[in-house]
């Protein structure tokens, strides 16, 4: 469903990413781990087109994506739930949702309301609040409810359990399977390896902008370069 | 009382004038963060297209003197929202990526041309609409007599001000625009053409700006082509007192500078005019630094 190829990303002359490819077919959950720097979410920054390729290329279903425009991207089917959640403070959790559904034409149907509130009743609870106003976890649920306002084929998630406490990762990370098992395609990316593994049919582990392991998630759970470096000796 | 009525019905005339081009700075700011040097520019072009259509063509001889002047609004909008536009295309979209420094002298540089082509084009001699282009009329109220001209461009402003605030805030781009306010690039992973979104913003800034030209050519009648320097500046001054980023922080300093500048004028000196513009907003930034209705920022990690 979307395929990398060798690609390559830098920041003002200093490369980020040195040639990444992977896959994620349909209907899959997949995770990219890695620690900090190591160029997670510059890769979904570039599936996402806010950042330009220094080289290689995207396709999404067969067509190239890294010639469009970000918005152009989003109207593909691909939406991200970026990392800080950036919801939008200063508008209401309804407005921040209706944002999420801003590609689409006409009216948004209540089906769509209905399937968001019902996977956060909390954002159902506050819609009339700012978004600002929101403790971490509601702010979570509201990032990942804008995004699947646009109804996305693929689903590129950043950290959304960054800053949370473990119940409330729990409930987020159990709601990101119930969004894969409806039929969306997730792309996780993840500090909290262990976790993330546990929810995925597979994984790929980026070191300093590199590819080094790739894998179905047993077989990352059992291998000892991971359970060194990111779950901890256990 | 008389005077003061006088006074203060000028006031509001002339703050809803540099309300509408703090508007344009205000919008600019808040989506791209970019001071738009040539704003001011471009309200001298909209007083002399409608000197142009008014004086020249004679609209208002032609097809009497409210459809004269409501054509000439509506066209003196529209091109200068063109000539805004153009600007955008020419002078800060190729420099989207560039350093923020090169779009300000950028910007400069944009000033400083389209003052010298309104030179070049209307003469560096002043310029007057003539008084008789709104019929001569006294309104009574409140016991005094306020002139309609000054009714007039007052409730214009107020009108095109209100049309401004249900469109930013009721419309799907309106919506759009508040989101690229907030946060550019999660308003493009929102699906949203932030290109677009500056491209109206620069489209409606300078409409807004161009009216108000036209408006104060009506009310004072000569106009030069340096005009928008202090103009601008004034404006500028009046969005950074509602705090520059927000419409109606725009659209309070603008009315509250207008009122501060005419009372002040009356009551303490006509020589200090200008001056007290700044005292206010020193006095305004020492106590409030980020003005009356500070830009809200986005909650960030």
């Amino acid at each position: 469903m979307l395929e990398l190829r060798d690609l390559k990303v830098a920041y003002g002359g200093v490369e980020a990413l040195h040639g990444i490819s992977l896959e994620v077919g349909e209907g899959e959950l997949v995770t990219i781990l890695g620690a900090n720097g190591a160029g997670k979410s510059t890769t979904l920054m570039a599936i996402s087109g806010l950042v330009p390729l220094k080289a290689g290329s995207l396709y999404f279903r067969g067509e190239r994506i890294d010639t469009l425009k970000s918005h152009e991207v989003v109207a593909r089917g691909i939406t991200q739930a970026p990392e800080g959640r950036r919801v939008f403070g200063p508008m209401t959790v309804e407005e921040n949702l209706k944002l999420g559904a801003f590609t689409r034409k006409g009216p948004i149907p209540q089906a769509l309301w209905k399937r968001v509130y019902e996977l956060f009743p909390r954002l159902a609870e506050r819609r009339g609040q700012m978004a600002g106003t929101l403790s971490g976890g509601e702010q979570q649920m509201l990032a990942i409810g804008r995004a699947l306002m646009s109804e996305p084929k693929l689903l590129l998630l950043d950290e959304p359990s960054l800053g949370l406490a473990p119940l409330l990762v729990k409930s987020i990370f159990e709601t990101i399977k119930n969004i894969n098992q409806s039929g969306v395609t997730v792309m996780l990316v993840e500090q909290n390896a262990r976790a993330a593994l546990k929810l995925a049919d597979r994984g790929y582990v980026l070191d300093v902008g590199h590819l080094v392991l790739e894998g179905s998630s047993a077989s990352l759970l059992n291998d000892p370069q991971v359970k060194d470096a990111y779950l901890g000796s256990a | 009382m008389d005077f003061f009525i006088q006074q203060f019905s000028n006031g509001l005339t002339v703050g809803g004038i540099y309300a509408l081009i703090a508007l344009g700075y205000t919008m600019v700011y808040g989506v791209m963060k970019l001071i738009n040097f040539a704003h001011g520019e471009l309200f001298t072009l909209g007083a002399y297209v409608g000197f142009t259509l008014l004086v020249s063509f004679n609209f208002t001889g032609i097809l009497g003197s409210a459809l004269g002047i409501g054509v000439a609004v509506l066209l003196v909008s529209f091109l200068v929202a063109l000539a805004g536009h153009l600007l955008e295309r020419v002078a800060y979209r190729p420099l989207r990526r560039s350093d923020r420094l090169a779009a300000v002298v950028s910007a400069l540089g944009a000033s400083i041309f389209l003052q010298n082509a309104i030179m070049l084009n209307w003469g560096a001699q002043n310029r007057a609409y003539k008084a008789d282009l709104l019929p001569n009329v006294t309104l009574r109220f409140l016991g005094q007599s306020v002139p309609l001209t000054r009714v007039l461009i007052f409730l214009t402003a107020v009108a095109v001000m209100l049309a401004l605030y249900l469109f930013i805030n009721r419309t799907r781009i309106g919506m759009a625009i508040r989101a690229a306010a907030i946060d550019q690039g999660a308003a493009k992973l929102m699906g949203i053409d932030v290109s677009a979104v500056i491209a109206v913003v620069f489209i409606i800034g300078p409409a807004l700006g161009g009216l108000a030209g036209l408006l104060v050519g009506l009310y004072y009648g000569p106009i030069n082509f340096g005009m928008g320097q202090l103009y601008g500046l004034k404006a500028f001054t009046a969005a950074i007192i509602g705090g520059i980023g927000n419409i109606q922080g725009a659209m309070v300093g603008g009315l509250l500078l207008g009122l501060v500048e005419s009372l002040g004028a009356a009551y303490i000196s006509v020589a200090w005019k200008d001056a007290l513009t700044f005292v206010v907003l020193i006095l305004i930034l020492v106590a409030r630094p980020t003005g009356l209705l500070p830009e809200r920022v986005a909650e960030k990690l």
